[in-house]
């Protein structure tokens, strides 16, 4: 099987600044990575490389193939990318909403083929928003729309989805409502690739984690195994910690 | 039958009642507009009609650009009137009749709204919140009138200042069915553009960087849009001046009943720009004012205060974030 993505040595130039230091990442079918990291660390940049939105340094490939050379519905058909807090700027339905992710396939929302309705029913379905299909989106909860959104990159059937800070703003239970979608789709020979600030969903969540620092990535693997004492006090600036608790996790600091 | 679709067949009805009301009434009473004598025939079909037609057209032509250009920008306050494209291609209009070569003004019309369009699209692009977007059409439109006047101002033949200052103001009167094929021509052009811009509008509604992540061709809408809206701003402002509004009120008015797919917006509010327009020229011809009340004033006079209505309710709810 080869990779969904890969990334080798790549750097990226922000201005003077290097955001991006000889990054190297392979994700393959039925992962799930976190990227862990203060602000600033270049969890973003990562993303906007592998999506081929900002030059670099280095090689890189998404399904195969330089991302810079692919058109918008190319690389829409092989990742799904959800930015930090994504936007409906007009009010549409839900259900509106979500069939936009079958843009790259040919829909247009008022005009859906057999398989695109499947693609946005299954897309609400999984996302729970059944009951919410024909509400605008300026009527709905922030962790509604939070959900409207990951039901649209569902629905685009992309086998890659790429998620900026998908939990960012979301109570704990909506949080694990989105980790529970995430593993639904990685179980189904889907790979995930998403940011967060929380370190406990993050190491329930993913199958691997990458703690980002200063453009580098510091620590890398199995949650439990990369994110020591060591490497979280580093990254994060203050003494941290992982601890299991039954299958959960709890990150302290003090 | 699909909820848009009996709100475009309504909308059409009213295009058409519109119309025929403007055949029926008038400054000169009217029985029968259909009836067969030399004074009715000539005051209904030569008159009347290239004039009801010209305002349908010229207002569909503005309400298609306004919705069009709404979607573009994603921001209710865009129009060809406040991004200033009308004001250009009034300039382009007026350089053309007031040095002499008024066969070539509606050319001059459309290629100077698209060079307007170009301008606002790439300055607003950026811009963040509505009322941003509105200060740079404010000072374009500041800007074309600046150079309208100059254009007066060197003029070789005053003689025909007054003309021009006369038809700027925007009116519909007097217009014949060469004005009512210039218009029509080019409101279809703009339309296919603009039609076929309409999934990269929907696209849209999720913001540059995530329309781009579903697929869209950004670059493709952009274009497109500024070819279209420049082309409906063109022929409407060649064949009437100025007129203000229709392009912000009419998308603003269907959005109560068609919702906010941009894409839906489109038909919708060119149908309610002719209908709207054809009205205000009734209303217009029938005032009893000694010099008849120009359209582009009357459209000033109502759709000022309802720009400013809209943005101020836009403002309260935050959308100038």
């Amino acid at each position: 099987m080869s990779a969904l993505l890969e990334l080798d040595k790549v750097s990226v130039r922000l201005r003077a600044t290097h955001a991006l230091k000889g990054v190297s990442l392979t994700v393959r079918a039925g992962e799930i990575i976190a990227l862990l990291g203060p602000n600033g660390a270049g969890k973003t940049t990562l993303m906007r490389a592998s999506l081929g939105l900002v030059p670099v340094e280095g090689a890189r490939a998404l399904g195969g193939a330089d991302p810079a050379k692919l058109t918008n519905r190319e690389r829409a058909l092989r990742v799904a990318y959800l930015p930090q807090r994504p936007q409906s700027i007009w009010p549409i339905s839900v259900v509106a909403l979500v069939a936009l992710g079958r843009f790259a396939h040919g829909a247009a929302p008022d005009r859906l083929s057999a398989t695109d309705q499947a693609a946005v029913d299954a897309a609400i379905e999984a996302c729970g928003l059944n009951n919410l299909r024909v509400r605008g989106m300026d009527e709905i909860s922030g962790g509604e729309k939070a959900r409207a959104h990951l039901a649209r990159a569902l629905a685009q059937h992309a086998p890659l989805l790429m998620l900026d800070e998908p939990t960012a703003g979301l109570d704990p239970a909506q949080s694990l409502a989105v980790a529970d979608i995430l593993r639904a789709h990685a179980a189904d020979g889907g790979a995930v690739v998403f940011s967060t600030h929380d370190i406990a969903l993050a190491a329930s969540a993913a199958h691997r984690v990458v703690l980002m620092h200063e453009g580098r990535i510091w620590a890398e693997g199995e949650p439990e195994k990369a994110l020591t004492r060591d490497a979280l006090e580093v990254v994060y600036g203050r003494p941290g910690q992982l601890e299991r608790i039954g299958d959960a996790f709890a990150a302290i600091f003090r | 039958m699909s909820a848009s679709l009996r709100i475009i067949l309504a909308l059409a009805a009213l295009s058409l009642t519109a119309v025929f009301a403007a055949l029926w009434l008038g400054p000169t009473p009217l029985e029968n507009p259909f009836a067969s004598d030399e004074a009715t025939r000539t005051i209904v079909w030569d008159i009347r009609l290239p004039r009801a037609l010209t305002a349908w057209f010229v207002g569909a032509a503005l309400g298609l650009a306004g919705a069009a250009l709404q979607g573009l920008l994603r921001n209710p306050l865009a129009d060809a009137g406040v991004l200033g494209l009308s004001g250009f291609a009034a300039l382009g209009a007026v350089i053309a009749f007031a040095f002499g070569f008024g066969a070539f003004a509606p050319a001059l019309s459309v290629l100077f709204a698209l060079g307007a369009a170009l301008i606002v699209v790439t300055l607003g692009w950026a811009a963040r919140g509505p009322a941003s977007l509105a200060l740079i059409g404010v000072g374009l439109s500041s800007f074309a009138g600046g150079l309208i006047a100059l254009a007066l101002n060197l003029a070789p033949n005053p003689g025909a200042l007054a003309d021009l200052v006369n038809w700027t103001l925007g009116s519909v009167e007097a217009r014949s069915y060469e004005h009512v094929a210039l218009v029509g021509i080019l409101f279809f052009v703009g339309a296919v553009f603009i039609f076929v811009a309409a999934r990269g509008l929907q696209a849209l509604t999720l913001g540059e960087e995530s329309a781009a992540a579903i697929g869209a061709n950004i670059m493709r809408t952009r274009t497109l849009v500024v070819l279209g809206a420049a082309a409906c701003t063109g022929g409407a402002t060649a064949v009437a001046g100025i007129i203000g509004f229709v392009g912000i009120a009419a998308p603003h008015f269907v959005r109560a009943v068609a919702g906010h797919d941009p894409a839906r917006l489109l038909l919708p509010s060119a149908l309610a720009g002719g209908t709207m327009l054809v009205c205000a020229d009734i209303a217009v011809r029938l005032l009893p004012t000694d010099t008849e009340l120009k359209l582009g004033v009357a459209a000033a006079l109502i759709g000022g205060p309802v720009f400013a209505l809209i943005a101020a309710r836009l403002a309260s709810r935050g959308g100038d974030a």
